[in-house]
């Protein structure tokens, strides 16, 4: 360290930093802080490999002991989530071993016959997933309109009670999903909402306005009103300056509000669990079920759970840069 | 280009006057500089006069169109804003044309006026940049073409330097005064810079706690000011005041030999003003003192400033008050050392200590 003083680092310093920061005790402990934090990394992400391994490998590879790291791809998982299958009889297992090598059968018919069965049709997944985009995706639009027109209100304007107002509409999201899903329950049962597409989006959409508008106030907050007084001189309407100057400066805030209220959506479990049985069911509690059925499909599940994952990925990685900003808003200067 | 009318015109916040009530007409083509410290309301009376801000009694006329209760986009005003509030997300030459696109022209004479202002402001290279990547002085040059590029009635500018460095105000000042010259377009310029209005006023409206101190020429101003805040207000350093006791034509400092004649013309003014009282307030502008071994006034010399061309001296006239006196650079004092001064008697001024005002004399010539 007394060298250090006299010496310098051994290598140029690049960067702009500062001079406590380079010595080599602080590097040092840098290092291993580093390492500490990619350690942590790795552990949070096995489960994730396990469940991405899982869904590739065939059904005693999957449940071998010890787990297999090394093993051959199937897409039996995908073929078990996707399908309807049925055992078939020793004649008609010969018919399609016939029809495999003559090349008619389609790539999922021959995974299924590989373990003894015959496809019969589609399975319920496809439609929850289905259910899953429909709902989350309208719900997201839903919220993220309705929010960016009251925060804007909110944001610009003497609302009467505007104080109250706002922790009304904070406190909807004080009380935890199951306390209300009871009386949630009978009252969708009267109102004829109950596992329908169209009660799903309501509630998601009211469960993220409160998010949503909170977001999107500080967001609008953050855009200075000299630029829609400077619109307002410049001969364009108070709606005409909300479209051309603000919503344009909103991006980043819209983008990042989006994400919030699609992962809110998407990964809801408690309420579709009491309020969807059949039409309106979505991916996350159909998932969890499949557990049930007549011993566990792990390779299903698992296939299951990454074709889940997949759409929020997508959309979270193209707005990763908004939502950075987002996260972070109010602690970076403009 | 239009005559601006504020009749009454006032802003109350509560029960607060952010602007007391205040009569001002500007004039078709003249450059008005409203001036005062923050929060003196100068940059609501603008607000106010742009729209972007409601009265709350008054009348606001444009031409003897009463625009009171107009909508900011029906006056026919433009606002230049300190932060120049050049919307960021399109390029400047977007930025300029924004307003004639509003009025819906054609493509074509939006191209031809675009060019026209980029020219006269010379920043046609500048055009296809956003505005972020843009130094301070450059925005706020787009964003007065922006003001400029619609011909509007009036130019309401708050504050557009006050974000500039000092080399490039000064550039920048010049640039809006040739401008204003050019264009010869009424303007209302807010700043709270003494130096700024007085460079560029054709008449100076002098604001302080929600009130009009004094409307006037930067000279008028400078020279008589209305009452003690403009005095002190206007001028680096501002005008030297002084307690005295005024007896029998000589204003005498109390607690010293200091005796200073107060000029005959004055004599009857401050004598009626006063109306037996003996105390009076004696002004005079630092360079309105020589020193010279004979002066009537003497003090000790408490600092010395050198401000380049120039030398301030503060000299202590009694124990506590310190009046300012401009210097030759190349004269040294000795701090502690006693001078002596004289005023001119044409610079002199007196102010009634009860009501703050200036006594003014009667107009011999």
């Amino acid at each position: 360290m007394a060298e250090f003083a006299k010496t310098g680092p051994s290598k140029p310093v690049v960067e702009a930093i500062r001079v406590d920061k380079v010595t080599p005790g602080y590097r040092l402990v840098n290092n291993v802080r580093a390492l500490i934090v990619i350690l942590l990394a790795v552990v949070g992400l096995i489960p994730v490999f396990v469940m991405i391994m899982t869904a590739f490998k065939t059904r005693p590879d999957a449940i071998s002991v010890p787990p297999k790291l090394i093993f051959t791809p199937s897409l039996e998982g995908l073929v078990f989530l996707l399908t309807e299958r049925s055992a078939a009889s020793p004649a008609r297992l010969e018919q399609l071993r016939q029809a495999a090598e003559g090349e008619q059968l389609s790539l999922f018919d021959r995974i299924a016959l590989n373990t003894g069965q015959e496809i019969t049709g589609p399975s319920d997944y496809v439609f929850r997933l289905r259910n899953s985009l429909i709902i989350a995706g309208l719900s997201t639009i839903a919220s993220v309109v309705l929010a960016v027109f009251s925060a804007y209100a909110f944001s610009r304007y003497n609302v009467k009670g505007k104080g109250d107002l706002l922790f009304f509409i904070l406190s909807t999201r004080m009380l935890p999903a199951v306390v209300v899903t009871v009386p949630l329950f009978l009252m969708y049962t009267q109102l004829k909402l109950h596992d329908t597409h169209l009660g799903m989006i309501i509630l998601y959409t009211v469960f993220n306005l409160s998010l949503a508008v909170w977001l999107m106030k500080g967001f609008f907050d953050e855009i200075p009103r000299e630029y829609e007084e400077a619109a307002l001189v410049d001969g364009y309407t108070r709606m005409q300056a909300f479209f051309k100057i603000v919503l344009p400066q909103a991006v980043t805030g819209i983008a990042a509000t989006t994400v919030f209220c699609l992962i809110f959506a998407w990964n809801e479990y408690a309420f579709a669990l009491m309020l969807t049985s059949e039409k309106a069911r979505t991916a996350p509690p159909s998932i969890a079920t499949m557990l049930g059925i007549g011993g566990i499909e792990w390779t299903a599940i698992a296939a299951g759970s990454l074709g889940f994952l997949i759409p929020v990925v997508i959309v979270t990685f193209a707005l990763r840069n908004y939502l950075l900003r987002g996260v972070t808003f109010g602690a970076v200067r403009k | 280009m239009a005559k601006i009318e504020l009749q009454k015109v006032e802003k109350k916040f509560g029960e607060l006057h952010a602007v007391k009530p205040m009569d001002l007409t500007i004039n078709d083509g003249e450059f008005v500089v409203l001036l005062g410290p923050s929060g003196c309301g100068k940059t609501t009376t603008l607000r106010m006069i742009s729209g972007l801000e409601t009265v709350t009694g008054g009348k606001i006329l444009l031409d003897g169109r009463d625009v009171t209760w107009l909508h900011p986009s029906e006056r026919d005003i433009a606002f230049v804003f300190q932060f120049y509030a050049l919307y960021p997300h399109i390029s400047a030459r977007d930025n300029i044309a924004f307003p004639l696109r509003a009025q819906g022209e054609s493509r074509h004479a939006v191209e031809q006026r675009v060019k026209e202002v980029s020219a006269l402001l010379r920043i046609e290279h500048l055009l296809d940049q956003r505005p972020g990547k843009l130094s301070g002085g450059d925005q706020q040059r787009i964003a007065l073409a922006r003001a400029l590029v619609r011909k509007p009635a009036a130019f309401l500018m708050d504050e557009p330097l006050g974000a500039l460095d000092a080399d490039l105000r000064e550039t920048m000042r010049a640039e809006i005064k040739r401008l204003h010259i050019d264009q010869h377009a009424t303007t209302v310029y807010v700043t709270h810079d003494q130096i700024e209005a007085m460079a560029m006023g054709d008449r100076i409206v002098v604001m302080s706690e929600a009130l009009v101190q004094q409307i006037g020429p930067p000279a008028e101003v400078y020279y008589d000011p209305a009452n003690l805040f403009v005095a002190k207000f206007i001028g680096s350093p501002g005008m030297n005041l002084v307690s005295a006791v005024y007896q029998d034509g000589v204003a005498r400092i109390p607690g010293t030999e200091n005796r200073c004649r107060v000029p005959a013309e004055w004599q009857p003014a401050v004598q009626s003003a006063l109306q037996g009282e003996p105390e009076i307030i004696l002004g005079f502008r630092p360079e309105a003192a020589h020193l010279e071994p004979s002066g009537e006034l003497s003090g000790e010399v408490y600092a010395t400033e050198l401000q380049g061309a120039y030398a301030v001296l503060h000299v202590n006239v009694n124990t506590s008050e310190i009046v300012h006196i401009r210097t030759d650079r190349l004269i040294d004092y000795a701090i502690g050392e006693t001078v002596r001064f004289s005023i001119d008697p044409k610079m002199v001024r007196f102010f009634n200590p009860k009501t703050e005002l200036a006594i003014s004399r009667q107009r011999s010539s």
